[in-house]
């Protein structure tokens, strides 16, 4: 077999990455405002999917639970989405990555006072249930969904706010359905990636979805490349690879990384594949259909 | 009463150096409007600049104060003039990566230079004094008096001196100020080294205080002081020193009711409450959309 565990560790972190990628650049990409707070979602999944693999129901088939266990930790992490939406429609940019901040925070302290998940020890004993078909199968199902997502009128409606919010409003765009759609669905696609994590490492604890990782899945979103499925691929690809083959470099590693992501800030702003997709990523219609 | 008193000047000291942090991140956003992520590192450079110099050569406490502002000042410089100038007219979320991105580098330098928190050495002899059965320690009495001092000498900077003035007149309007012939470039590396030696010294009174640093508290203790900028407004100097007294009583008041794991819970929801009644804090203004 070609694949030894550590390569198949790897792909799955690589696919999870890329989840991550994806949700995050229908924010910061397509609707073009600043969340620093994704990895609260992420957090919201895990949390909420170990708690229905280790207390409500463990003695489920695995076959069963843990497609459930994904849904329901993406449908919290969702809900969780619903509050921040409300505060989008109200304030924009600076003030709004300040908003994802304190959510993170006060989602990853919260969870240090939970004793229920373990408090600040960290949540244990969480079975390990992801797999490689697993992940390949929420990768895709979440890459296709936002495809369809972004190439929908909804997609439209997001890219113009991105330009104009006023002029889009004027032109008819229902802003707050958007706003509201596209952090449900970017907050759900972030739970599955957390649901996925915490049963990949079969231990999460709060310390482990703060800024930095927040930081980690904006590094990817901005080396790939802003408003492109193609560029979250790419990054997410990128990125894990890169971590890996920087492990030599101990602590250092971890100076190469924000250094790399200011030098693309100053030299390619948009990062490699900003705003354009390979060929097999879009979708193309057919004038005549109408 | 007593207890209440006591629980105020704990409050005064711990908003004292909240205070000097926010007052870097409103003057920066107040001349730039871009969030310097990357000060409350510079914060943490402070710290360790101040522990390096304890460490090496003894100083005393006032040359250490006047060295270590200096350290960070040149730091502060040197980062507008490496990484946040070249990207000054780059669509805003770029500023605001690259300054996360510098803040990283900096901690993480930090990090590997020095994985485990050191011991920060005593510089005053620390007495204490009862009053009516309060009791100050002299180092409180340094911090707060210091602080307050800082704070009246940046006040004066701001209002009278003519770099003050050209500051005022560049976060009122960046283009015209520099087509009437003031030195834009200059202005916001004076700012640049303004905010970063309050930081700096805010990071020596920290390690005076609460004498365990690490590479991390640029995030626990900066990003705090951040959150104290935008509640009281960002790019309000009044703002950041309201939003600072307010939450350092706020995270007194949590940590002698509640058991101290609460604090950072408190203190962001504490922003977030802000931020949902006074979008731009409470005494921000909202920002001019410019096309």
């Amino acid at each position: 077999m070609i694949l030894n565990d550590y390569l198949i560790f790897i792909l799955i972190t690589l696919i999870i990455n890329a989840i991550l990628c994806l949700s995050l650049n229908l924010v910061n990409g397509y609707m073009g405002e600043f969340s620093v707070g994704h990895a609260a979602f992420m957090a919201l999944g895990a949390y909420s999917s170990a708690i229905i693999t280790v207390k409500i129901a463990p003695t489920l088939p695995p076959l069963f639970l843990f497609p459930m266990a994904v849904l329901i930790g993406g449908a919290t992490a969702a809900l969780a989405g619903i509050p921040l939406a409300f505060l989008s429609f109200k304030t924009r940019g600076d003030y709004l990555a300040i908003i994802t901040l304190a959510f993170l925070m006060i989602v990853k302290s919260g969870l240090e006072n939970i004793s229920y998940v373990g408090a600040s020890r960290g949540f244990l004993g969480i079975p390990h249930l992801t797999n490689l078909p697993w992940t390949l199968f929420w990768g895709v199902v979440c890459f296709l969904c936002l495809r369809n997502f972004i190439y929908s009128k909804w997609g439209r409606c997001i890219m113009a706010i991105r330009e104009d919010e006023i002029a889009a409003e004027a032109m008819g765009v229902a802003t707050r359905s958007a706003k509201m759609m596209t952090f449900m669905i970017s907050s759900f696609v972030a739970g599955v990636a957390g649901a996925l994590f915490a049963h990949q490492l079969q231990f999460i604890n709060p310390s482990s979805f703060d800024i930095l990782k927040s930081t980690d899945i904006l590094v990817m979103v901005y080396l790939g490349g802003v408003a492109s499925l193609s560029g979250s691929l790419a990054g997410a690809t990128i990125f894990t690879l890169l971590n890996q083959l920087l492990q030599p470099l101990g602590i250092w590693r971890m100076v190469v990384m924000p250094f790399l992501l200011v030098l693309l800030m100053l030299f390619r702003p948009r990062g490699i594949m900003g705003f354009r997709e390979w060929s097999w990523v879009k979708i193309h219609r057919d004038r005549s259909d109408h | 009463m007593d207890y209440f008193a006591q629980q105020a000047i704990n409050a005064l000291q711990l908003g004292s150096i909240y205070a000097l942090i926010a007052l870097g991140y409103s003057l920066v956003y107040g001349v730039l409007t871009m969030i310097n992520f990357a000060h409350g590192d510079l914060f943490m450079v402070g710290a360790f600049f101040c522990f390096l110099l304890e460490k090496m050569i003894r100083v005393p406490f006032w040359l250490a104060l006047l060295l270590t502002m200096l350290g960070t000042s040149l730091l502060g410089v040197l980062l507008e003039l490496c990484a946040y100038r070249p990207i000054r007219h780059a669509p805003r979320v770029s500023a605001m990566i690259t300054a996360l991105g510098c803040g990283l580098i900096i901690e993480n330098i930090t990090l590997a230079l020095s994985p485990y928190p050191r011991h920060m050495p005593t510089l005053i002899k620390n007495s204490i004094t009862s009053f009516h059965g309060i009791t100050i320690s002299s180092l409180q009495l340094v911090v707060i008096g210091i602080s307050l001092l800082l704070m009246i000498l940046l006040d004066f900077i701001i209002r009278f001196t003519r770099f003050g003035i050209a500051m005022r007149a560049l976060s009122s309007d960046r283009l015209m100020v520099s087509l009437l012939g003031i030195p834009a470039n200059r202005i916001i590396s004076m700012t640049f080294a303004l905010g970063a030696a309050l930081g700096g010294a805010a990071g020596l009174l920290y390690a005076l205080s609460y004498p365990v640093i690490s590479s991390s508290m640029g995030m626990l203790i900066g990003w705090k002081a951040f959150v104290a900028a935008v509640i009281g407004g960002i790019g309000n100097i009044r703002g950041a020193l309201l939003g600072a007294y307010l939450l350092g009583a706020t995270e007194i008041i949590t940590v002698s009711l509640l058991p101290s794991t609460y604090r950072d819970l408190v203190a962001y929801s504490l922003l977030l409450l802000v931020l949902v009644f006074k979008p731009y804090g409470i005494l921000g203004q909202p920002q001019v959309v410019r096309s």
